[in-house]
């Protein structure tokens, strides 16, 4: 089992957890950001890479995706260290030493914890299918690493997007039989895809089954027998298969944090917006999660937040060493010097 | 101010007062129904689901192309969904009935 040190243990990577990287780096404080998902961006990256956002200072208009990518080049400049596809599961210990046990087992081990969870971590949207999670990564899946793990399966796939209508194409070579079960008639996938589906179906190579919901599914513990879609008008028809592939998008789940002991609720986690700090000394929380009397939720906030919190932190971290203040312009552009987690570059000069 | 008719997963009734101008999401939200707004009203989830009466869905109208996309990621998804952050509080709706989904 991996331990991993570090000053600061960052959750979320979305644009606010970036961002909170290289305030973090900028006073000082190296940092490992974890995220459920397995690419940095949050909300912007997942939910609206193409779409533009007008709001962010300086940035007249500027795409999710395109944000993230120079945030990612901010965060780069100090060279924290990324658990992406990772969840935390247990937050232990007090301020100055923490330990974060993370879903594959390994542990983070921080003198201070910043909360960027957002809303919650993202993980798969799923159907509220009976028995469903005893049949979850054994025959049924939210996403698909290796393909011909599906070499001569009768494999269904629910959704209407690009995720299922790109897996039908693709895995229609290879599994015994392909069957695409989607609620309307009319897909949200690219054209071209479509155009493939069509095709393939013409062939009889891809059946689909559209309109149909998924009603429910039937086999023996984990083992997948088939799947029941429910045609409408009471029809409920009984598709034989081995694999149940589901595309309903993102769900955002922030139970874990319930049990950290840090207040959080529907409402977010309080925080008192002088530090950022939650009830814990040494955890904080900013963004969208953070909640506090006229709480803005803007991502430009959250920026000004992750400073704030930074600035927090590292004088709960550093309290012997002065902290030399500097804008950005005076002190130039973060250095490798800095990146390479030693203790803040700038100690050695005498607080004017 | 007008009044919204909300009959929770229980089928317990809810009289909630919402101010017009906002959605019936932001109005509702706040009351533990079991209609949440997790992307704000920007239609990039669907966890604002609602069933809209049968008597007030000729009202309330159909969704738009981009709902009825974000309705896909829904569930119990009936002819009388609508995501209600794109519905806007108004004296018009007063006494609007809806249902928060469930099996």
């Amino acid at each position: 089992m991996s331990i991993c040190e570090t000053d600061v243990a960052v959750i979320g990577a979305g644009p606010v957890g970036l961002f909170a990287v290289f305030a973090l780096g900028q006073v000082g404080l190296s940092a490992v950001v974890i995220d459920a998902l397995h690419e940095a961006g949050g909300q912007c990256a997942a939910l609206y890479p193409e779409k533009p956002i007008y709001d962010i200072p300086s940035r007249a208009s500027i795409t999710g995706a395109a944000l993230i990518e120079d945030l990612l080049t901010q965060a780069n400049s100090y060279a924290p260290d990324y658990r992406l596809g990772h969840r935390v599961r247990s937050l232990l210990g007090d301020n100055g030493r923490f330990d974060l046990g993370l879903s594959d087992g390994s542990q983070v081990r921080a003198g201070a914890v910043l909360i960027a969870a957002g809303a919650g971590a993202f993980g798969p949207n799923r159907p509220p299918l009976d028995g469903l999670a005893a049949y979850e990564g054994h025959s049924v899946f939210y996403s698909v690493r290796t393909a011909s793990r599906f070499r001569n399966q009768h494999v269904v796939i629910a959704g209407g997007g690009d995720s299922a209508a790109d897996w039908a194409v693709q895995l229609a070579g290879i599994a015994a039989s392909v069957t695409v079960i989607h609620r309307r008639s009319a897909f949200r996938a690219a054209p071209a895809t479509m155009a493939s589906i069509h095709l393939l179906a013409e062939e009889n190579r891809i059946a689909v089954v559209a309109p149909g919901v998924l009603h429910g599914i039937e086999g023996d513990r984990s083992v997948l027998h088939a799947v029941l879609v429910d045609q409408g008008r009471g029809e409920i028809r009984r598709l034989p298969a081995d694999v149940l592939l589901c595309f309903f998008g993102l769900a955002k789940d922030a139970s874990a944090m319930a049990s950290w002991q840090i207040g959080a609720g529907r409402d977010g986690i309080p925080v008192d917006p002088r530090s950022c700090e939650t009830c814990r000394p040494g955890i904080y929380a900013i963004g969208d999660i953070a909640h506090y009397p006229s709480k803005l939720k803007l991502i430009l906030t959250g920026f000004a937040e992750a400073a704030t919190a930074a600035h927090a932190a590292r004088h709960r971290l550093r309290p012997d060493q002065a902290f030399h203040f500097e804008y950005s312009t005076a002190r130039g552009q973060p250095t490798k010097a800095a990146a390479a987690g030693h203790a803040d570059p700038f100690a050695n000069i005498a607080a004017t | 101010m007008t009044t919204l008719q909300v009959i929770d997963a229980s089928g317990r009734n809810h009289t909630v007062d919402a101010i017009d101008g906002l959605s019936v999401m932001e109005a509702t939200r706040a009351f533990d129904l079991g209609i949440a707004g997790e992307c704000e009203g920007s239609l990039a989830c669907a966890t604002c689901h609602v069933w809209i009466d049968d008597a007030w869905k000729p009202r309330v109208g159909e969704p738009s192309a981009q709902e009825a996309e974000m309705l896909d990621c829904a569930f119990n998804v009936r002819e009388t969904s609508r995501l209600s952050c794109q519905i806007r509080v108004s004296p018009d709706l007063d006494g609007l009935l809806m249902s928060v989904p469930h099996k």
